[in-house]
C-alpha cells in the first residue's frame, strides 16, 4: 500500500531524513521508535505533504500512484490522514464546522453529495462518543483551550469520521492519562482494517500493549536502523537505544 | 514551521463582481461647486427656501474648513471642482408612481445586484429603499409600514411631507460644521432615507437601503436620517455598490440616528464599494459621518458594519449616549486587501449615568494593504458608573500588509471603567496545513478561518445578511492564497 525508497528530506537546508526505505501493507500496523529529534515527525509530515520540508531525492508511492507530486489536500483526499503530534488549534472556527467541512471535502473529491448539517451531527456525537469526548467539544473552537490529552482524542475522532487508507498517528499516546490511551488505543484498533494501513510513532512500549503491531522500526539520525516483530520494542525498552550503537537521547 | 508568506502567498486577482456600468439616460451636472450649483440642485429637488438656506449656511462652513490629514491613509487630494454634485436618471414623468413606472434597465441594475426590489421578489419582510446615484428610486412595503405608522421614504420626500421632522432633527446629531466631509454633504446632499418609528411601535421588519454609484465623475452624498420615538425598535441595514472605474470616486455620507427614551436603534452595513484594482487603481473615496445620539434614557444604539470595499474608508460610527442607563454598541468587520486603506473604528461618548458601550472591532488585512481601528471612548463628568468595554483583534494574511490601532481614552468622571484587550495574529501555515491535511482547499480553509475570526460581529447581523456577509468576505478573500 505505502511505498517509501530511499527518502530523503531537508528543512532550511538542513538534512533531517537520510534515506528511508519503508514498505507498508494492507492491514499492517507499523510502529517507529526512536530517539527525540530522529525525524520521525518529519517523516510524519513529509507524508502528509508539509511544504515547510523539501524533499530533496527518493520516492512514496500509496497503492501505487506517486504521492510526492500531490497537493497537502489531494493526498488527504485520496486517504492520507495524520494525526499531528503538536494539533494546531484555530480560534472562532467550531470544531463541528471544521469537521464537516472536511468531511464534505472528500465527499465532494469521491463525487458524492455534500451531508448536511443534521445527519452530520448524528455521526459526529456518534464519533466524539467513541473516544469518550462529551459533544459539547464540537461546538467549541478547533482544539482551542483543548487539553493535552483532549486534543489527542480530537485526533483520532478526525481519523474515525475521514475514514482514510493510511492513517499517520503521531505520538498520539503522549501525554495521556491510563483511561485515555485505553480509549485511544480502541479508536486506534477500531481503526485497523484489512484495507488499511497504520503509521504510528510513539515513545513508549506500554501503547503497543494495547496496539499490537506488526512491525515496529527505530528511526535514528534519520535513517531506519532496525526492524523486528512486537518484540523488538521490549527489547528497546529494556536497553533503551545505547545497544543499536546511537546516543540514548529518548531516556534522558 | 514555515513563514506565512509560503502558504498565504499573494493577495491579487480578486473579481469585483459588481463593477457594471447601467446605459442609462441621466441628467447630470457639469463638475463644480458653488454657491449656483447648491441652488440648482435644490430648485430640481423642489426644496422650501429653509432647505436651501440651509445647505447655503453648510456650504460657507466648508468653504473655511481644511480637509483632514489625520488619519492614518494616504491618498492624492480631492479636486472637489472636478466632481459632479448632481446626477439622477432621467425621467419621463416627474416620479415613478410605482414600481411598474421604474425605468426596466434600472430595475435591471438592481436585479443583478442581487436586491430585491419588486414585492415578489424580495426577501421576505424586508422594505428596500434603493438609492441610485443621487436619487432614490423606489421604496417598497409602503403600505404596511404607513399601517404601523412608520415612515420611511426618501429624505427629498421627508424634506417636503415632514418639514417639521426633518427641521427638528436634522444637524442635530451631526452638525453642519462637524467636520469638512459633513460640511460637505450638509451642502450638496441629494439623496438618502428618512425613517420615523412611532412612540411604542416595533418597526414590522428590517428596513434597507442599497446604494449604487452609476455615473462617472459623480460624487454620492446621501444623507440618512433615522428617529426612534420613546419605546420604539428598529433594524436598518444598508448595502453599497459601485461600478469599476480607473478614477477615484468619492462617497461622503452622513447618517443621523436619534433613540429617545426606551427606544432601540439597530443600524447595520454591509459596505462593498468598488476597492480598485490590483495595483491600487480607481476604488471609491469613502468618507462617511455616522453618529447616533441616545438622547432618551435606557435607549440603545448599536452599529454592526461589514467594510470589505472601497479604496479609502475613513469612518467612525459613533454614539452619543445622552440618557441615563443608554447603550452604545459598535461591532465591526473591516476587510482590506491589494492596496486598500482603512481607517475606522468609533467614538463613544458617555454623558448619562451608567451608561455602558461594547467596542468589538475586528481588522482582517491582506495584500499590501493597511488597517486601521481608531476609537475614542469619552466620559464626561456627569457618568457615574459608566463603562466601556473594547475588544480590537487584527488578523494578518501574508507579511506585506498592516495593522494599526489607536485607542483613546478621556475621563473626566473617575467611577468610569474602561476594559481594553488587542490582540493580532496571523493565519498560520500550521492552521493552514491542518486545514489542507483534512482535505480543504487553501481558499476554504482561509474564508473559514476568517469566518470564525469575525464570528462575534457576524452574530450581530439580521441572519440573511450574516450569510450574504460571510460570502462577500469569501469573494473577497479570492485570490489570496498563492
Ligand atoms: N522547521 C524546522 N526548522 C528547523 N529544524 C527543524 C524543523 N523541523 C524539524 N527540525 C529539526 O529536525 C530534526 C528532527 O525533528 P523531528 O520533529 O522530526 O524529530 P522527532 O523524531 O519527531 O522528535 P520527537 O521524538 O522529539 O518528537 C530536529 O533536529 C528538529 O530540530
Ligand atoms: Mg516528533
Amino acid at each position: 500500500m505505502l511505498s517509501i525508497k530511499n527518502l530523503h528530506a531537508s528543512v532550511e537546508d538542513k538534512e533531517i531524513l537520510k534515506g528511508i526505505n519503508l514498505e507498508i501493507k494492507p492491514g499492517e500496523v507499523h510502529a517507529i521508535m526512536g530517539p527525540n529529534g530522529s525525524g520521525k515527525s518529519t517523516l510524519s509530515q513529509v507524508l502528509a505533504g508539509n511544504e515547510a520540508f523539501e524533499v530533496t531525492s527518493g520516492e512514496v508511492t500509496l497503492n501505487g500512484e506517486n504521492l510526492l507530486d500531490q497537493e497537502t489536500e489531494e493526498r488527504a483526499r485520496n486517504g492520507v490522514f495524520l494525526a499531528f503530534q503538536y494539533p494546531v488549534e484555530i480560534p472562532g472556527v467550531s470544531n463541528l464546522q471544521f469537521l464537516r467541512t472536511a468531511v464534505n471535502a472528500m465527499r465532494k473529491h469521491k463525487g458524492e453529495e455534500d451531508m448536511n448539517a443534521a445527519e452530520f451531527m448524528k455521526l459526529a456525537k456518534e464519533v466524539s462518543k467513541q473516544v469518550d469526548l462529551d459533544p459539547a467539544f464540537l461546538k467549541r473552537g478547533v482544539n482551542e483551550g483543548f487539553s493535552g490529552g483532549e486534543k489527542k482524542r480530537n485526533e483520532i475522532m478526525q481519523a474515525l469520521l475521514l475514514q482514510p487508507k493510511l492513517a499517520i498517528l503521531d505520538e498520539t499516546d503522549s501525554g495521556l492519562d491510563i483511561d485515555a490511551l485505553k480509549v485511544v488505543s480502541d479508536g486506534v484498533n477500531a481503526l485497523r482494517s484489512e484495507d488499511r494501513a497504520i503509521l504510528m510513532v510513539t515513545h513508549y512500549q506500554r501503547l503497543l500493549n494495547h496496539i499490537v503491531p506488526d512491525y515496529v522500526h527505530v528511526l535514528a539520525g534519520g535513517r531506519i536502523i532496525k526492524s523486528g516483530g512486537r518484540e523488538l520494542a521490549l527489547e528497546l525498552e529494556e536497553k533503551g537505544y545505547g545497544w543499536l550503537g546511537i546516543k540514548d537521547e529518548a531516556s534522558n | 514551521m514555515a513563514t506565512t508568506d509560503n502558504e498565504v502567498k499573494e493577495l491579487i486577482k480578486r473579481e469585483y463582481e459588481h463593477g457594471f456600468v447601467t446605459e442609462i439616460e441621466s441628467e447630470t451636472f457639469e463638475p463644480g461647486l458653488n454657491e449656483d450649483v447648491i441652488a440648482r440642485l435644490s430648485a430640481i429637488k423642489k426644496e422650501p427656501e429653509w432647505m436651501l438656506e440651509w445647505r447655503l449656511k453648510a456650504y460657507r462652513r466648508w468653504l473655511e474648513m481644511d480637509e483632514p490629514d489625520w488619519a492614518h491613509v494616504g491618498y492624492p487630494k480631492v479636486d472637489y471642482n472636478s466632481i459632479s454634485y448632481y446626477s439622477a436618471p432621467k425621467r419621463k414623468e416627474d416620479m415613478p408612481q410605482s414600481l411598474d413606472e421604474v425605468d426596466p434597465e434600472l430595475l435591471k441594475t438592481y436585479e443583478k445586484l442581487g436586491i430585491p426590489l419588486h414585492e415578489r421578489e424580495k426577501l421576505a419582510g424586508v422594505a428596500v429603499d434603493a438609492v441610485f446615484d443621487s436619487v432614490s428610486v423606489a421604496t417598497t412595503f409602503k403600505e404596511p409600514l404607513a399601517k404601523a405608522g412608520v415612515i420611511f421614504c426618501s429624505i427629498s420626500e421627508a424634506v417636503h411631507d415632514y418639514p417639521e421632522l426633518v427641521k427638528k432633527y436634522l444637524g442635530t446629531v451631526v452638525p453642519q460644521g462637524d467636520n469638512f466631509f459633513a460640511a460637505l454633504n450638509s451642502a450638496v446632499f441629494s439623496d438618502g432615507t428618512f425613517v420615523y418609528i412611532p412612540k411604542g411601535v416595533r418597526c414590522p421588519m428590517e428596513l434597507s437601503t442599497y446604494f449604487r454609484i452609476n455615473a462617472a465623475n459623480t460624487g454620492q452624498f446621501e444623507r440618512t436620517l433615522i428617529i426612534a420615538e420613546e419605546g420604539s425598535y428598529v433594524s436598518y441595514l444598508e448595502g453599497c455598490t459601485a461600478p469599476m472605474r480607473d478614477e477615484n470616486q468619492l462617497h461622503a455620507a452622513v447618517v443621523e440616528l436619534v433613540a429617545l427614551d426606551d427606544a432601540q436603534i439597530k443600524y447595520s452595513t454591509v459596505q462593498n464599494w468598488y476597492p480598485g484594482d490590483e495595483e491600487g487603481k480607481g476604488g471609491i473615496y469613502n468618507f462617511v459621518t455616522k453618529r447616533g445620539a441616545c438622547i432618551g434614557k435606557n435607549s440603545k444604539i448599536s452599529w454592526t458594519q461589514v467594510e470589505t470595499g472601497s479604496a479609502v474608508t475613513w469612518k467612525y460610527p459613533s454614539c452619543v449616549l445622552r440618557g441615563d442607563n443608554s447603550v452604545g454598541e459598535f461591532y465591526s468587520v473591516a476587510l482590506t486587501h491589494n492596496f486598500q486603506q482603512a481607517d475606522t473604528g468609533t467614538k463613544m461618548i458617555h454623558l448619562g449615568k451608567n451608561t455602558t458601550s461594547t467596542i468589538i472591532s475586528k481588522g482582517i488585512s491582506a495584500g499590501k494593504s493597511s488597517n486601521a481601528y481608531r476609537g475614542l471612548v469619552k466620559f464626561g463628568p456627569g457618568a457615574e458608573g459608566a463603562r466601556n468595554f473594547t475588544q480590537c483583534d487584527s488578523l494578518l494574511i501574508g507579511d506585506r500588509c498592516g495593522a494599526h490601532t489607536f485607542p483613546y481614552i478621556e475621563s473626566k468622571n473617575k467611577s468610569a471603567i474602561v476594559e481594553h484587550e488587542a490582540t493580532t495574529s496571523k493565519v498560520s501555515d500550521e492552521q493552514m496545513f491542518l486545514c489542507r491535511q483534512r482535505g480543504i482547499d487553501p481558499e476554504q480553509a482561509v474564508s473559514m478561518i476568517v469566518n470564525g475570526f469575525c464570528k462575534e460581529v457576524f452574530k450581530e447581523l439580521p441572519m440573511e445578511f450574516a450569510v450574504e456577509a460571510g460570502k462577500l468576505l469569501e469573494v473577497s478573500l479570492e485570490g489570496s492564497v498563492g
